[in-house]
């Protein structure tokens, strides 16, 4: 294996820079903020990595959420996101501007990509981070939780640079931008051909109704488990998550009996998930579950078993037949709405 | 045209249930543990059995693992794969996923004639997803991960990915590295017929690095970037839940003038 002469060369936290139709994901802007706080830590600076096609707009727009410059490489072959373009450019740059520390979204195409990337370079690459910090040998100790969520597991890359972890969205914090915040967008260039473009992405199918609510930036998630008994019965969920705005979840179990979905699924195989509110119905509280929404602000948890290990957690429980608490919540939730309404009408 | 040759990669994992730490090495329990065929692998088994039922060829599959092992590799026969082959080692002990997909796209470059190679999306245990796209950055050839379904069109191949806002469709070129997305698909039982050929004999391989040409520097704990430091036991804040139960109106009243009165919901 190839290993740095000498570890002091690479300077530097990187984030990979996701463009999705025109903006910056959401997650990539939470890295910058966490970037920042690494690189103040480790006495360097911050950089984006931004590949693209027309995306200098972004390249700014990272330099005002923490960024201190930003390696802009735009070609058409890059307008959308393929695994092996992106590769080379990201792999080039890394050998060009050795960053001591690269993070990327733990995103499907973040995923694909740093998969890739630790292969063709041979460096560490720790997935879904929960928390990072520098030790005192310098390193990135890169937590992540393991074994079913039942622990975190500190992940250390000593001999290797860069340093490669990944995070889902809602982990880390995204700053509050500073506009008209300096910082330096430098253009390289990588030469691509064709032959460097093997995939292409012959049709697009968006997501449109419930399933384009995305529980990840839901301010409201209401899932159901084993509990709902029936496929059908999320309807009542559904009832619920519209009333408050919000979307709907599910616990692998749900999930795994053909009910709902993947895409449904929150906890460790599935989505974290950090609202404002979460809403767990007829779920007994598996760790596993537990990973992907521990850290919601309040839990309110309904379940007929008071000993469901769910409630240990829980901010508001109520004891309960589901059947008869999720509707008279939602009525109780629409009849207070409605006497606001009146009270704000009449002032 | 003669259907292709696809290789699944698959691994034998702890039961999700049984997942226990070591509290010596910081690593997971392996011996004495119930275990299975990673569960999206079995999607991906089926991913690769499905292109067979329809163009012919064949469906080689492929661990890395000690030698019980071999009870996955047996499953997968039954179910109805041709070939299978072990690759195991003291040698690659402790690999992380770095000389993990590294060893495995040695050993798929040595089975050779291949035209598409299928893993499952991630495995239950670890939970990475990088060993896929990893053998892809190793054999330098095309990726389509996180397939929810996936069709051969002899010189290419077309698989539907899904992303965050939907799905799309990818086509590239052979060889290529597909990962099959956990539940899409229904995996075959073993069948009674793919036991009797296991126990038959004579379908599965088993080779060591030297027998590969694996190199012994770029595999095992000793040459794996990452090390697991220390292992802390998750424990959850309390957040002193305010429980209500009884007549289901009555509760549902109390509960929300609680959350009013938290500041979760407005007056």
């Amino acid at each position: 294996m190839t290993l740095p002469k000498d570890k002091s060369e690479y300077r530097g936290v990187w984030v990979f820079l996701e463009a999705r139709k025109g903006a910056l994901r959401e997650v990539s802007r939470q890295l910058l903020g966490e970037a920042r706080r690494l690189a103040d830590i480790r006495r360097s600076d911050v950089s984006g990595v931004l590949p693209g096609w027309n995306v200098e707009p972004l390249a700014r727009e990272a330099t005002e959420y923490g960024a201190d410059r930003v390696y802009l490489v735009e070609d058409r072959r890059l307008e959308t996101y393929t695994s092996r373009p992106f590769a080379k450019v990201v792999a080039t740059l890394i050998g060009k501007h050795k960053p001591e520390i690269v993070l990327f979204g733990a995103t499907k195409n973040g995923r694909d990509l740093g998969g890739r990337l630790h292969a063709m370079i041979e460096t560490g690459l720790a997935a879904d981070c929960v928390k990072l910090e520098i030790d005192d040998e310098g390193n990135l100790d890169m937590v992540r939780p393991s074994f079913g969520g039942k622990s975190l597991a500190h992940i250390l890359c000593k001999q290797h640079r860069p340093q490669m972890a990944s995070a889902r969205p809602n982990v880390f914090r995204v700053l509050p931008r500073q506009p008209g915040r300096q910082g330096q967008v430098i253009r390289e260039t990588v030469a691509l051909t064709d032959a460097d473009v093997d995939a292409t992405i012959v049709t697009f199918e968006e997501r449109t109704g419930q399933l384009a609510r995305k529980i990840e930036d839901a301010r409201v998630v209401v899932s159901g488990g084993l509990g709902m008994r029936d496929p059908k019965n999320f309807a009542l969920l559904e009832a619920l998550a519209d009333e408050l705005g919000g979307a709907v979840g599910a616990s692998r179990k749900a999930v795994d009996a053909g009910w709902v979905p993947k895409d449904y699924q929150v906890g460790q195989t599935g989505k974290t998930v950090r609202p404002k509110l979460y809403i767990a119905v007829g779920i007994s509280g598996a760790v596993q579950h537990l990973a992907g929404m521990q850290e919601s602000e309040k839990i309110l948890v309904v379940n007929q078993d008071h000993k469901a290990p769910i409630f240990e957690i829980a901010d508001y429980g109520v004891v309960g037949d589901l059947f008869q608490v999720i509707p008279e919540l939602a009525r109780q939730l629409r009849e207070r709405k409605a006497i606001r309404g009146g009270r704000a009408a009449a002032a | 045209m003669p259907g292709p040759r696809s290789i699944v990669c698959i691994k034998q994992v702890p039961k999700a249930q049984e997942l226990q730490v070591d509290p010596v090495t910081n690593t997971l329990k392996r011996v004495g543990v119930p275990s299975e065929i990673n569960p999206p692998d079995r999607n991906a088994i089926e991913m690769a059995l499905q292109i067979r039922d329809k163009h012919g060829g064949e469906v080689f599959v492929v661990t890395m693992g000690p030698p019980v092992f071999t009870f996955s590799l047996d499953e997968a026969l039954a179910m109805g794969c041709d070939r299978a082959f072990l690759l195991t080692d003291r040698l690659l002990g402790g690999s992380d996923t770095v000389p993990t997909a590294y060893a495995l796209s040695e050993t798929i470059h040595k089975i050779g004639g291949y035209q598409l190679i299928f893993c499952g999306e991630e495995t239950t245990d670890a939970s990475t997803g990088h060993v896929g796209p990893g053998i892809a950055g190793h054999l330098d050839c095309a990726q389509i991960t996180y397939c929810s379904a996936v069709q051969y069109l002899g010189s290419r191949v077309r698989g539907k990915r899904s992303v965050e806002d939907g799905y799309e469709t990818w086509e590239c070129p052979l060889p290529c590295v597909v990962t099959a997305n956990f539940l899409s698909n229904k995996p075959r039982p073993p069948t009674l017929t793919g036991k009797i050929r296991v126990k038959r004999g004579g379908l599965t391989t088993t080779w060591s690095c030297a027998d590969v040409g694996i190199d012994p520097d770029k595999v095992g704990i000793r040459n794996s970037p990452t090390i697991v430091a220390k292992v802390d036991t998750v424990v959850l804040p309390d957040r002193k839940a305010k429980i209500f139960r009884g007549e289901p109106r009555a509760a549902v009243a109390q509960l929300l003038d609680a959350m009013v009165a938290d500041g979760v919901f407005p007056a």
